[in-house]
């Protein structure tokens, strides 16, 4: 039997968000494969490399690292096991025996913001980010170019990060400041601290935008719609490659296209946005698979975006 | 005019947790037991008003459960440190260690992760309360026995004893009084997030600590170091991303400033050191 380690970030399960979305890909394996696993928390960011180190000597056959905080471990950890197999997310990892899972955030972000163009009625909308990363910077450049393309006279307010990813409270009066100051979308890309960011909304009865797993239901009517992105799929599929003998190492890239980033269902403001819409937006999505729009995944790529 | 009310209710919101929890701590600091421990006590707060709320469907049972739960560690923190002597920095970490450990086992264990809403405590009350208590405080201290009391054990143990009073039953109910004060802050975290975190109190019993040493453990002083934390956490919330006076200061600037306070007033330059002298002895 496959034995499977997973570490999570100081961010934590409980997120329902990033790191609850690796863990669900993680149990459908259980379920699915039949495969043992082993979970590790992390308290904080100098247990990532004790940790990997202690799954390694464990006997796993594949241990992941969740999130980029842990690069710097697993770059470290990695060579010193070759005969374990890695994989992380998030961030590319260069030795022989790991791979490594990354998302294009931008492409998903975009549809986001593009949502956000649509259904604001101020004109004015908003982002919340945690930890000002070029990560997190990737969905807001993402965002506001969607933004932008919905409709090229919306203004998006300077964007807020949080500086933490804990804190719900300041989570929440960030988005609470974007509100006042007259935004009526927020969309947060700040892991637990956006629960505050789905809080405000639903006291100030205006929009938000979920991250990473589908929040649709935090504030069933007031989270617009939710940036998916599909680490339990990309957390799935890499065991179930080691399982039928597809293993490889490298850089895989998860896509709109190859649907590792995306929208949520959006099944309680469907009506709210209406059908027309939601083709607009799948009108959209198919230009981005396409190639036809290219997607800004840096404030540089974003400041020379151009809406055609 | 929006910005100023913005800037006013981001202050209260943030700064209230931090002051329930700082005059918590200057209960504990007055009696003489260094207290490294309240962002312990706040998290096994926070945790037990989510989870007994949820399973009761009675916000006002959560908040006494959570209140219960911070007492009893602050009870064991009088144990360790009052029956068995043990040095007041090293228990306050186990008992934050514990509270970590216990917070995270129990949101894991119990708490259903498609939970959804939260019911909400009447916050105004919540704000009020911390708004008025550091005069009630300083009000206490001043005017009744036992005030006095709290003083004489915090200064100098051993001619307290000599007068009569027991500083360990002093600090029974100082670390009881710490022990509620560090609930109502975690309920009161807990309420306004509407939902419960690992780690939610994210560092901020350290900064009530901090606010606390900068207020020179006088209750007044202590209320207006919390609200200057809450006032530039708001102030660089809205000031991000724009310009003042032309340049785009940065964040860590403007977060960094009540930290500063701190440290001169630390190295005594904002007058002369108020450390209570019995501080941590026995």
């Amino acid at each position: 039997m496959l034995k499977i380690g997973l570490v999570f970030d100081s961010g934590g399960r409980g997120d329902k968000s990033f790191n609850d979305s690796a863990y669900r890909g993680l149990e459908r394996a259980i379920k699915e494969l039949g495969i043992d696993a082993k979970t590790v928390d992390s308290a904080r960011e100098s247990d990532y490399a004790t940790n990997l180190e202690t799954l390694a000597e464990s006997g796993c056959d594949l241990i992941f690292a969740i999130g980029i905080n842990m690069q710097k471990a697993m770059s470290e950890v990695a060579p010193k096991h070759l005969n374990v197999k890695f994989a992380i997310v998030d961030a590319p990892v260069d030795s022989p025996n790991v791979r490594s899972l990354v998302f294009k955030e931008e492409e998903g972000s975009f549809l986001a913001g593009y949502v956000a163009g649509l259904m604001t009625k101020t004109g004015k909308i908003g982002f919340v980010g945690g930890q000002e990363i070029d990560l997190i910077k990737k969905f807001q450049a993402g965002y506001e170019a969607g933004a932008r393309t919905a409709n090229p006279a919306i203004v998006v307010l300077p964007a807020k990060y949080t500086g933490d990813w804990n804190n719900v409270d300041l989570g929440k009066q960030n988005a609470k400041t974007l509100y006042g100051q007259g935004a009526d979308v927020v969309y947060h890309a700040a892991g637990k601290c956006g629960l505050g960011v789905i809080n405000a909304a639903q006291e100030e009865g205006k929009y938000a935008i979920g991250v990473d797993s589908d929040q649709d239901y935090l504030a069933e009517g007031r989270v617009l719609t939710s940036m998916i992105k599909r680490v339990d799929e990309s957390v799935f599929q890499t065991i179930n490659d080691l399982k039928e003998g597809r293993w490889d190492t490298g850089v895989k890239v998860y896509d709109l296209k190859s649907n590792g980033v995306g929208l949520s269902e959006m099944q309680f403001t469907k009506d709210a946005i209406g059908e027309a819409n939601l083709a607009k937006i799948k009108e959209v999505q198919d230009k981005i698979i396409a190639g036809e729009i290219k997607v800004p995944a840096t404030m540089d790529e974003l400041a020379t975006y151009r809406v055609r | 005019m929006n910005d100023l009310r913005l800037l006013l209710e981001g202050t209260v919101i943030l700064g209230t947790p931090l002051i329930l929890a700082a005059i918590g701590g200057y209960f504990s600091e007055r009696s003489g037991v260094i207290n490294i421990a309240l962002e312990g006590k706040m998290l096994i707060a926070t945790i037990t008003v989510w989870l007994v709320t949820i399973a009761t469907g009675q916000p006002v049972i959560g908040v006494a459960a959570g209140i219960g739960a911070s007492i009893l560690f602050s009870m064991f923190h009088w144990l360790l440190t009052q029956r068995y002597s043990l040095d007041p920095i090293v228990s306050g970490m186990a008992i934050n260690a514990i509270a970590f450990g216990a917070a995270n086992f129990l949101d894991k264990r119990f708490t259903d992760p498609d939970q959804a809403g939260f019911p909400k405590l009447p916050l105004m009350a919540f704000w009020v309360f911390a708004l008025v208590l550091p005069f009630l405080v300083w009000l206490y201290v001043r005017h009744t026995r036992g005030g006095l009391r709290l003083l004489a054990v915090g200064s100098d143990p051993e001619k307290a004893r000599q007068m009569g009073v027991f500083p360990q039953r002093t600090r029974l109910m100082a670390l009881i009084a710490t022990g509620v004060l560090c609930g109502l802050a975690g309920a009161l975290i807990v309420s306004n997030a509407g939902s419960y975190v690992d780690n939610m109190t994210a560092g901020r019993g350290f900064i009530a600590l901090a606010a606390l040493i900068l207020g020179g453990w006088r209750p007044l002083p202590t209320l207006a170091a919390c609200i200057a934390f809450g006032f530039f956490y708001q102030l660089q919330i809205q000031l991000q991303g724009t310009q003042v006076l032309g340049i785009s200061a940065p964040r860590e600037l403007w977060l960094c400033l009540p930290y500063i306070a701190t440290l001169v007033a630390l190295a005594g330059l904002l007058g002369r050191n108020r450390t209570p002298a019995g501080l941590g002895k026995p």
